[in-house]
């Protein structure tokens, strides 16, 4: 469907389009079962930057403040890109491996399922 | 021949009805260009029935009356420091939400109905939309003086004005608004007379005017009686327009079921707010969330669209889903204000033991297995001095504009993040649910011009990037404010007021 106006072809200007955020592009993280981050966050990130560079310092940021961060071994983390299965690698950047503009990464951790059976 | 004295009848009728005019020189549609666009026919205007039965000489009258009294009771509760009565502090927060959510989204309704009390063809619904106008003016004036009192002893009312137009959670009333009020003006009237008032408002009204009588505000309680015959005014004009369009034509009825879906939904959404407030908020609670929506939607709402039914109309679908996320709603909508209370323009904090009890009993199927845990984990830190705040900005809901917190209750997974996603010429468009990605999808040239508070922020749009800079933008006082209750200014203000230790 289409919207109804009073002229024909209105459309709203793109607030979120890619070029107004700086070279960065919106990227959204979630820890499934760690409802303790109540919802996703947002990050603008360098496309350029390594994989390996969100892993050190975008997560921690993120979410280092649940206990069960400091447990997480980074092999056995299984990533989905955009709702995809996703193996990173560290070292090439956010572009090379598909990351775009107002991309969702998440990440389950098998047998860190939060806390007190409650995920938490 | 002696002036005839008129009767009640032929009075009405000569100020409302005759106030119209044939157009003899002009085209009429020229007159009313908002008309014909939403696709909605109108056969015979002057079908409508006039839901108010009142005339404009009468309005004013009546009105004054009212806000004279009205305003004696706000000067007897200033002159006898009506404050000190509240049940606690925390309440005042209530009111805070109110003055820079609420009162505001009043103004913009006043704005909503003078543009359908100019568009609309019909007289006596241009007049019933001009009144509705001067309500909503009323009440955000009356509203600002029954809480300016709490403005000279607590925090966070002053800035209420600057703060709707550009706070993070404000921004979730404020699109809400600003959706309504740039369709058509069926589709306002539907939205906000039908949707809103009609079938959601004992969901807000009620909630926040017995909140306040069970938490000793009379200030806020007297202005809920005031406006309660206007309230009755808006639900008639709200029954009214439904069943008028759905009589004038066969083929309103799908258009009207569309705007019923979408705005009973979008409705929904902003009312999370309310459902926190009562649960979390109250010191003094008088109802449960999920019993205020059993009670004012699932008996008496299931009661109207059962009648809807002969003209074609069915229950939203959305109701089902609503029916299930009645038992986290409230939960999951505090803990996210309580893990961003930081960057917030009230107080926020751990509900005590007997409230953990209450919700307990309130929600036996919910809250012991998914919300306890987190408050106790959340108080315990608390206690140690290492209160939590969420690092970093959520993500948020292309549509409503809410921070993506609901899970996936209508599958059962109530700890499992709801994500909905869409492309729309090249870009990705991200969702809290299946019922905001379908309005989207219905209107994608209208939401992609949302003003999405946290993009804002990485646009470098609100003063800076770093919080304290988007705190200033905000006209948040930061360390005032915001974040706990406990150790707060307002906490220290009110004990030394009630001679508290």
């Amino acid at each position: 469907m289409a919207v109804k106006a009073l002229q024909e072809g209105y459309h709203g200007e793109f607030k979120d389009s890619a070029e107004k955020f700086g070279g960065a592009i919106v990227v959204y993280i979630g820890w499934d079962k760690h409802l303790w981050f109540c919802s996703p966050k947002a990050f603008p990130l360098d496309p350029n930057m390594p994989f390996g560079a969100v892993v050190e310092n975008v997560l921690p940021a993120g979410f280092g403040a649940h206990p069960q961060f400091a447990e997480i071994d980074w092999d056995k983390v299984e990533w989905s890109l955009n709702q995809q299965p996703f193996t990173p690698d560290m070292e090439k950047s956010l572009a090379e491996q598909g990351f775009d503009h107002k991309c969702l990464l998440r990440m389950k951790t098998p047998g860190l399922d939060g806390l007190h059976g409650a995920s938490i | 021949m002696e002036a005839k004295k008129l009767n009640v009848k032929e009075k009405y009728r000569l100020l409302t009805r005759d106030l119209d005019w044939e157009f003899s020189y002009e085209d009429r549609k020229e007159a009313f260009p908002y008309e014909e666009f939403e696709g909605i026919k109108i056969t015979d205007w002057s079908k409508w029935e006039d839901p108010f039965r009142l005339t404009m000489d009468a309005y004013w009258k009546y009105q004054a009356e009212k806000e004279k009294k009205l305003y004696a009771i706000y000067d007897a509760f200033a002159q006898n420091n009506g404050h000190l009565n509240v049940s606690d502090a925390r309440y005042v927060n209530a009111l805070k939400i109110f003055l820079t959510a609420i009162s505001p989204a009043e103004y913009a309704a006043h704005n909503g109905f003078a543009f359908t009390g100019r568009q609309l063809g019909g007289i006596g619904a241009r007049i019933a939309a001009q009144m509705q106008s001067i309500d909503e003016l009323r009440h955000i004036q009356t509203q600002i003086h029954a809480m300016s009192h709490y403005n000279k002893h607590f925090e966070g009312f002053d800035e209420f004005s600057h703060m709707h137009d550009r706070v993070w959670y404000l921004s979730v009333p404020k699109s809400f608004f600003d959706d309504a009020r740039s369709s058509g003006p069926f589709e306002y009237i539907v939205a906000i007379s039908f949707a809103f008032e009609y079938v959601l408002t004992n969901l807000l009204f009620v909630p926040f005017m017995s909140g306040a009588a069970y938490n000793g505000d009379m200030a806020t309680v007297t202005f809920g009686f005031s406006a309660q015959s206007d309230e009755a005014r808006h639900m008639t004009l709200g029954l009214e327009i439904i069943k008028f369009l759905l009589e004038q034509h066969e083929d309103n009825v799908p258009i009207v079921q569309k705007w019923i879906d979408k705005w009973l939904w979008r409705g929904y959404r902003l009312l999370s707010v309310v459902a926190m407030m009562m649960d979390y908020m109250l010191p003094q609670k008088f109802m449960s969330w999920k019993e205020a929506w059993e009670l004012y939607f699932e008996d008496a709402g299931g009661a109207l669209f059962r009648d809807l039914e002969r003209y074609g109309i069915k229950m939203p679908a959305c109701a089902e889903l609503i029916a299930k996320e009645k038992d986290h709603l409230s939960h999951q909508t505090w803990w996210t204000f309580y893990t961003f209370g930081h960057a917030a323009a009230f107080h926020t904090w751990t509900p005590s033991a007997e409230e953990m009890d209450w919700l307990s009993e309130k929600y036996p199927d919910s809250f012991d297995k998914w919300y306890r845990p987190r408050f106790e984990m959340a108080a315990e830190l608390a206690e140690k001095g290492e209160r939590f705040y969420s690092e970093g900005l959520p993500q948020l809901c292309q549509t409503c504009q809410i921070p993506m917190f609901y899970t996936e209750c209508g599958d059962d997974r109530p700890d499992d993040t709801c994500y909905r996603s869409t492309h729309y010429q090249g870009e990705r468009f991200h969702f809290c649910s299946d019922h905001c990605k379908d309005i989207f999808e219905d209107e994608p040239e209208k939401y992609v011009h949302a003003w999405l508070p946290v993009h804002q922020i990485f646009q470098g749009n609100c003063g800076g990037a770093d919080l304290a800079d988007v705190m200033k933008y905000y006209k948040l006082n930061d360390g005032a404010v915001n974040a706990d209750y406990m150790g707060s200014s307002d906490e220290q203000r009110w004990k030394a007021l009630k001679g508290i230790a």
